[in-house]
This record gives structure tokens, C-alpha cells and sequence, in this order.
């Protein structure tokens, strides 16, 4: 039976405790409008991006001179696992579920045969690949001082990127993070970006009959835009990471607020009971005492 | 004439523009050329320098480097990894942009590469 001085500490430290996870919650969630918003404000670029590449890589499909990017090595012996999670944890399962995705992917086509590399972008999701696939880890894309994800950011870890795929370190690059779908739902995804999967044409373009010009011409052009649809691609996940993350957070923050009320109201419970026991207990002292005068 | 064209700017962090203009002259890489209403479908790649957008006697500039413009007959979308307005292109952000400038002129190793860093050097230092 702790006593009534243990208790009070306890619910103390309890709800100092709460007060922490609640202050946590509340820069998460101010923290994950910026997020959405800078997510949402990245979807213009992303979705015509999407349409000029499925566009174009209809137009040189099958052609000898496809770049490599769109066509690929002509293997799929050496896969590289691109990891982008957060940097810092309290934020529920969502780096957990990021990197369960990529221990089952590595599981996979470890199984076939195939040679894996991973680049982890965040502290979490290295910390936690370390342990079991410490050797296949070739590179880490430190994140702890960026504040807001700019485009820059993306554009250094897509060059880090081309340039391991230029020298043939890889044939088929995959990209791991997490969709923020809403609040209380961040999906784990997988993505091929290299070779760049053709978006589906969605929004093919009216030419009312007439051709399209192509200056310098398609291939050059390519050759330009698809480094850059990398680029895109990273950066729309490091977005959506983001706001996972501050959304994950954020529901974690929430239960653990929820949680601490209450054991607070248990241990309350506890200390009025322990009190009033110790009460009854004194009078009954004095009452017995004065009978036996 | 009537007809205006519809114009959008995008980055990758924003949409810089978006709406009815009646002239648009874009830094194309085999030169600048001019878009207007009902042009034929067409796409270039872009080199730095300033786009010029014509609206009603209007001029706005935008710094733009790095990306594509895709006219269709919706209209034209200037895709650009970087798009400055001129008026906010002066003090830090000027000198910013000038240094990394200078450092891409330094470490281009195409002709195409040193040439758009050329390009953006120049339109910086004359602007």
C-alpha cells in the first residue's frame, strides 16, 4: 500500500507528464497545417510534371534511344531501397510501418535472388535498419537541419541518386515513405521511381489535330525532364513524410494526452481512498482510546 | 484582340502564376520566343533568364531557371525548378542567386551546362 505522500508524487509526475504530451500535440498539429499546406501547394507541379512525362513517354516508347531512366538498365539484378522517414521519433508506429514495408520488400527480393542497397534519408529509418541489414547500407541523406523541406533538399538527394545510378551501382531504384492520407491515417508506400514508371496519361491534351513541336527535340528533352521527375518524386515524398509524420504525431500525442488523464483520475481515486482510510483510521484510535478511560 | 491566353507558373514549392494574359516570352534554349493566344502546340526546354508576361500594357518579369514550357491548346504552363519575381530579386536573394550562379559556371563540365549557367550569370548581373 504506497502511502499518501507516494501518491501525491505520483500524480504529479503524471500530470507533468501530460502537460508535456499536450504542449507536444499542440505544435504538431500547428506543425501539420504547414505541412499540408506546403504538400499541397507542391501538387501543381507534381501533377503536370506527371502529365508532360507520360506524355512523352508514350511518344518514344520502344524507341532504341529511350533514356535509361524510362527504360531501365535491361537487368533487375541490384535493387536500391530509398528510406525516407523522420528524424525524430514520439510519433507513434509511423517510422515503424515504413521500415516494416521495406524489411518485407528486402525479405522479398532477397529471396529472389536479387542484390539489395539501401539509402536511408532520416535518422529513424537507419537506427532501424541498422541492426539487421547494417551491410546493406550505402549511404545515409542526413535531415535533422532542415527545418522546411525545400525543393534543394529533394534536388541533393535525387543527384546523389543519378549519379549511384550513372555509375551503375543500381538497376531499379524503389522509394519508401509515408502517404498522408489524413490525421489518423498515414499509408506506408512503396514507389518505383527508376526506372520512372509511366504514369498513367490522365490528362492527355486536346491537339484539336495539330502536331506537337518539339524544341530541342523529344529525346533532349527527356533527357532534362526525367533527372527532374526524380527530383519531383523525392521531394513529393519528403512532403507527404512530413505531414505524416506531424499527423502520426500528433494522434500519438493525442492518446498519450488521453492516457495520462486517466491514470491521473485512477490514482485520485487511490489517494481519496488511502486518505479517508486513514482518517477512519485516527478516529477510531481516539474513540477506542477514550473507551478505555 | 480579344483572346487571351491562359498562363500558369508553377515551382516545385508553389504556383508563381496563374491566369489570363495576353503575351508571354519565354527564354526557350534555342531562343526566346513569344506565346499568344492560339498558339500551335509546342514544347522547349528552358534556359535562365527572365520571362516577360504581357497583360493589358503591363510587364511583369519572373526569373525563371531550370525547366519547361509546354504550350497546348489550353493553354501554356511554364514548368521552372526556380521562379523569382524581378521586383523580389534584389539585396540577399540577388546576391544568393548570383554566387550559386558563379558556382554552377564553375563546375558545368557540358557545353549545355556552362552555357546555361552563363545565361543565368548574365541576366543576374544585368539586372
Amino acid at each position: 500500500m504506497p502511502s499518501l505522500k507516494d501518491l501525491k508524487n505520483r500524480i504529479g509526475s503524471v500530470r507533468s507528464t501530460q502537460k508535456i504530451t499536450k504542449a507536444m500535440q499542440m505544435v504538431a498539429a500547428a506543425k501539420l497545417r504547414r505541412a499540408e499546406e506546403a504538400a499541397v501547394a507542391a501538387r501543381p507541379y507534381a501533377e503536370r510534371m506527371e502529365g508532360v512525362v507520360a506524355n512523352l513517354s508514350a511518344s518514344v516508347a520502344g524507341n532504341p534511344g529511350a533514356p535509361k531512366l524510362l527504360a531501365g538498365t535491361g537487368s533487375d539484378d541490384t535493387h536500391l531501397l530509398i528510406v525516407a522517414t523522420s528524424d525524430k521519433g514520439l510519433c507513434g508506429g509511423f517510422n515503424s510501418s515504413i521500415v516494416r514495408l521495406a524489411r518485407e520488400a528486402i525479405v522479398r527480393l532477397q529471396g529472389e535472388g536479387k542484390t539489395v542497397k539501401i539509402v536511408t534519408v532520416g535518422k529513424k529509418g537507419r537506427d532501424q535498419l541498422k541492426r539487421l541489414y547494417g551491410g546493406l547500407l550505402v549511404r545515409h541523406i542526413d535531415t535533422m537541419d532542415i527545418k522546411r523541406v525545400a525543393y534543394a533538399d529533394a534536388k541533393g538527394i535525387a543527384d546523389t541518386v543519378l549519379e549511384m545510378f550513372d555509375a551503375g551501382e543500381f538497376d531499379v531504384a524503389h522509394l519508401f515513405y509515408g502517404r498522408y492520407k489524413s490525421v489518423i491515417s498515414q499509408v506506408p508506400t512503396a514507389q518505383q521511381i527508376i526506372p520512372a514508371e509511366a504514369p498513367e496519361a490522365t490528362q492527355t491534351p486536346d491537339l484539336k489535330g495539330a502536331m506537337y513541336e518539339y524544341e530541342p527535340d523529344e529525346e533532349e528533352i527527356l533527357k532534362v525532364l526525367l533527372p527532374r521527375y526524380v527530383g519531383v518524386q523525392i521531394f513529393r515524398a519528403m512532403l507527404e513524410n512530413a505531414a505524416s509524420e506531424q499527423g502520426a504525431r500528433m494522434s500519438a500525442m493525442d492518446n498519450a494526452t488521453r492516457n495520462a488523464g486517466e491514470m491521473i483520475d485512477k490514482l485520485n481515486l487511490q489517494y481519496n481512498r488511502a486518505r479517508q482510510a486513514q482518517i477512519t483510521k485516527e478516529l477510531i484510535e481516539i474513540i477506542s482510546g477514550a473507551e478505555a478511560l | 484582340m480579344a483572346d487571351k491566353l491562359t498562363f500558369n507558373l508553377v515551382s516545385p514549392e508553389k504556383e508563381v502564376y496563374s491566369g489570363e494574359v495576353d503575351q508571354v516570352i519565354v527564354p526557350g534554349t534555342e531562343g526566346e520566343f513569344g506565346v499568344l493566344p492560339n498558339h500551335a502546340p509546342f514544347m522547349s526546354t528552358l534556359l535562365p533568364g527572365m520571362l516577360v508576361i504581357k497583360n493589358g500594357g503591363e510587364e511583369r518579369r519572373i526569373f525563371v531557371q531550370g525547366g519547361f514550357a509546354d504550350v497546348t491548346p489550353a493553354g501554356l504552363t511554364v514548368l521552372a525548378e526556380l521562379a523569382i519575381p524581378a521586383e523580389e530579386l534584389k539585396g540577399e536573394v540577388l546576391s544568393a542567386q548570383k554566387a550559386a550562379a558563379n558556382d554552377q559556371l564553375q563546375k558545368a563540365d557540358t557545353p549545355e551546362a556552362s552555357l546555361a549557367a552563363r545565361r543565368a550569370v548574365d541576366t543576374l548581373a544585368a539586372h
